[in-house]
C-alpha cells in the first residue's frame, strides 16, 4: 500500500469501536488549523515508519498535514549520530566545531523549509534547533523518541538550550522526560495493525514464508526479534532457552538486523553465532531492515515471543507480538514494562533463571498462553494502534491551539 | 408531558502531562501525593478506567500497583488497592484517603520499604479533553443504540468521569434516564453498576441489558 492510499476507513475493522467516528470528530475540532512534522529521514527507522502511516491517515482526516525532511552532510549525521548515542547515556566526544556545523544545517534547513504552521512538531534532536527559526505565529512541540534518561550531561545541556524555547515536548514514557520549564507530555509509540509487518497472514502464508527462511514448523518456537545489540541480551536469551530445553523439545530463533552494516552489531552476531555453537535448534536470522512479512510470519509463527532486553527505549516488538495474539516475556526495563501486563499478556523478568522459569511456566499451561495471548491482543488494541498515535497528536493540538 | 431533553453522548481524550515528580519509597510517595496537583491523583486513581478498559492489572490504581510489584509491600498495596475513588465526593478527599493509608501504614515501619529493583512510581497529571461524539438520543431506544456503539471515552465521561468530576451521582446515564425519561427505577440499577467488574466494556453491558430488559415489557 503506497502512503497516499491510506485511509482511516480501513481501521474500523481493528479499532476500538466508536475510535474511527470519534477521531473523526476530533479532526473537525482542529479543522483549519495547519501540522507540520519535521525529521531527519523519509525512510528508514521507526519515525519515518510511523509518519508514512500517520500523515497520509491526518490528511484523510481532514487535518491539513505537512511533513517535511531536512538534509544534511555525513559530517551532520555523524554528529548527530554522537548526540543520539550520548542522550542514550554512551559516553561520546563531540567537539565545538561539531556542534556549530549542527547549527549551520539546522539554520540552512529552517531557511529552506520556512516551518509555518499552527502546531510544528520536530522529531528527534536532529532538527531541533530550527525552534531558533521559529515565528511568532503558531505553536512548536519537540517530539523526543529516544531514552533521554541518563544523557550525557554536556550533550543534554547543549540540546536543552533549545527545548526551553519550545511550547512543549513529547516524551515516549515518563522516565524519559527531563526537569525543563515547558509542560512535558505523554505519547507512547504505535504499531500499523495494517501494515506488513502487522496485517493479518493465512496460516498458509506463515507457513511458506518461515519455512522460506530455513526454519521448520514442526516444534514450538520461542522468538526474540531484535537488532543484534547487546542490550537485547541476546546471549541470556540462548541461555535461558538451555535451561528449558531439557524439559520442552523447542526451537529458538533470533532474528535480528544490524550486522550488516553495523560493526558492533556484527561482532555480537558473531558472539551469538559462539554462544549457539552447533545446536541445531537454535536458528540466526539476519534480516534486512524491509524484512516485515518475514517477521510478521515469524512472529505468528511463535509459540512464545521473548524481548529481553536489559535496556530499551520503547521494544514495540511487544506490542506487535500481542497483537498476533501471543504470550510475551520481556525484561522488565523501558516501555516492556508499560506493554507487559504483569500475568495478564505475559511476564516481565529480571534475570536467566526468571526468563527460564517463565517459558516453561507457559509452556506446561497452553490455556494460560491462549488467555495470555487474547488479552494482549485487546491491550494493544486499546493502547498501541495508530489509531491511539493520532488520538494523542490530535490532542495535543487541541489543547496547544485553543 | 413535556418531551425530554436530548442526550448527547460526549467522548474524551486524556492528554496525559508529565510532572517530572517520582517517588522510590513509600514516604516519597506519601510527600508526593500530598503536594502533587489534583489532575495527578485523578489520573493514577480515576483515570486508570480510560486508560485500561477492559484489562484490569493486578490492583485498580497506579498506587496499589507501583506497591505491589516495585516495591513488593504486598500489605500496603492491598489496602490501596480497596480504595474505591468514586465514593468520594472530591478528589482532595480521595488524596487524602490515600495519604491516611500509607501514614498509618508507614508509621510502623523502619525501615520505610522502598524500590530496591524497581521502578520508581513517576507523577502524571491529566488533563481531559472532551469531543462531542455527535451521537444524540431522545428516546430510550435512541440511546441503546448509540450507547452500543459509542466510543469506550464517553461510557467513562458520562459514567465516571460526570460522578467525581461534575458530582453527579450515579452518572450522566442514570441521571438522564431517571431525570428525562422517568424511569427511576432503570435509572438506580444503572448507577449501581459497579465499574471494578470489569471496566468500560461491562459498563456498556449491563447498562445494554438493563435497558432491554426494561424495554422488552414494551415490545412484548
Amino acid at each position: 500500500m503506497t502512503p497516499s492510499a491510506l485511509s482511516i476507513e480501513p481501521y474500523r475493522r481493528v479499532a476500538p469501536k466508536g475510535t474511527v467516528d470519534f477521531l473523526l470528530r476530533l479532526a473537525e475540532r482542529v479543522q483549519g488549523r495547519r501540522f507540520l512534522h519535521v525529521n531527519s529521514t523519509r525512510e528508514g527507522g521507526g519515525v519515518a515508519e510511523i509518519l508514512n502511516r500517520l500523515v497520509p491517515i491526518m490528511r484523510d482526516l481532514g487535518v491539513k498535514t505537512e511533513w517535511e525532511v531536512i538534509a544534511g552532510d555525513p559530517d551532520f549525521y555523524a554528529t548527530t549520530k554522537s548526540f543520539h548515542n550520548a542522550l542514550q547515556g554512551i559516553e561520546q566526544v563531540l567537539t565545538d566545531a561539531m556542534l556549530e556545523h549542527y547549527l549551520e544545517v539546522n539554520r540552512a534547513n529552517a531557511e529552506r523549509i520556512k516551518p509555518d504552521a499552527d502546531l510544528v512538531l520536530i522529531h528527534d534532536p536532529q532538527p531541533a534547533a530550527m525552534i531558533e527559526a521559529r515565528r511568532p505565529e503558531g505553536k512548536w512541540v519537540w517530539r523526543c523518541h529516544i531514552d533521554l534518561s541518563t544523557p550525557q550531561r554536556r550533550v543534554w545541556a547543549f540540546l536543552r538550550r533549545f527545548v526551553v524555547h519550545y511550547d512543549a515536548a513529547l516524551f515516549s514514557l515518563p522516565a524519559f522526560a527531563q526537569q525543563l520549564p515547558i509542560p512535558q507530555f505523554l505519547a507512547y509509540p504505535s504499531i500499523d495493525p495494517l501494515s506488513n509487518k502487522n496485517r493479518p497472514l493465512s496460516r498458509k502464508d506463515v507457513r511458506r514464508i518461515v519455512e522460506g527462511l530455513g526454519v521448520p514448523h514442526d516444534k514450538p518456537i520461542l522468538l526474540q526479534v531484535s537488532r543484534f545489540d547487546r542490550f537485547k541480551d541476546p546471549i541470556g536469551v540462548i541461555n535461558a532457552y538451555r535451561m528449558v530445553k531439557p524439559y520442552h523439545d523447542v526451537r529458538l530463533v533470533l532474528a535480528g538486523g544490524g550486522a550488516a552494516d553495523d560493526p558492533e552489531g556484527a561482532r555480537v552476531l558473531e558472539e551469538i553465532r559462539e554462544a549457539a555453537g552447533r545446536d541445531p535448534d537454535i536458528y540466526l536470522l539476519d534480516l534486512p531492515s524491509n524484512a516485515h512479512l518475514q517477521i510478521n510470519a515469524l512472529q505468528r509463527a511463535a509459540t512464545i515471543v521473548i524481548q529481553k532486553s536489559t535496556r530499551e527505549g520503547f521494544g514495540l516488538t511487544v506490542a506487535e507480538a500481542m497483537w498476533k495474539g501471543k504470550p510475551v516475556i520481556g525484561g522488565a526495563t523501558g516501555g516492556i514494562t508499560v506493554q507487559i501486563v504483569y500475568g495478564v499478556t505475559g511476564y516481565t523478568v529480571t534475570s536467566v533463571e526468571g526468563c527460564a522459569y517463565r517459558i516453561r511456566y507457559l509452556l506446561n499451561n497452553p490455556d494460560l498462553m491462549r488467555k495470555m495471548g487474547e488479552a494482549g491482543r485487546e491491550h494493544v488494541r486499546q493502547n498501541f494502534l495508530i489509531t491511539r498515535h493520532l488520538r494523542d497528536y490530535l490532542s495535543v493540538m487541541a489543547h496547544l491551539t485553543r | 408531558m413535556a418531551s425530554a431533553r436530548t442526550f448527547g453522548f460526549i467522548g474524551c481524550i486524556e492528554l496525559r502531562e508529565i510532572l517530572g515528580r517520582r517517588a522510590r519509597d513509600e514516604r516519597e510517595l506519601m510527600e508526593a501525593l500530598e503536594q502533587v496537583p489534583l489532575g495527578s491523583v485523578y489520573y493514577h486513581t480515576h483515570s486508570v478506567f480510560l486508560r485500561h478498559p477492559r484489562i484490569t492489572s493486578a490492583y485498580p490504581n497506579d498506587f496499589a500497583n507501583w506497591v505491589a510489584t516495585q516495591v513488593r509491600d504486598q500489605a500496603l498495596a492491598e489496602r490501596l488497592a480497596v480504595v474505591d475513588p468514586f465514593q468520594f465526593a472530591t478528589l482532595d478527599e480521595v488524596r487524602d484517603e490515600f495519604v491516611s493509608i500509607i501514614d498509618a501504614h508507614v508509621a510502623a515501619l523502619h525501615p520505610v520499604p522502598r524500590v530496591v529493583f524497581g521502578d520508581p512510581l513517576f507523577f502524571v497529571q491529566s488533563h481531559v479533553i472532551e469531543v462531542s461524539t455527535g451521537l444524540e438520543a431522545r428516546t430510550l431506544d435512541e440511546f441503546r443504540r448509540c450507547l452500543a456503539d459509542v466510543d469506550q471515552s464517553a461510557i467513562y465521561l458520562h459514567a465516571l468521569h460526570a460522578r467525581v468530576m461534575r458530582h453527579v451521582s450515579g452518572g450522566d446515564f442514570a441521571q438522564w434516564i431517571g431525570a428525562e425519561l422517568g424511569r427511576p427505577a432503570l435509572a438506580e440499577a444503572i448507577a449501581r453498576i459497579n465499574p471494578y467488574l470489569g471496566g468500560l466494556e461491562r459498563i456498556r453491558q449491563e447498562t445494554l441489558r438493563l435497558i432491554d430488559a426494561d424495554l422488552a415489557p414494551e415490545e412484548a
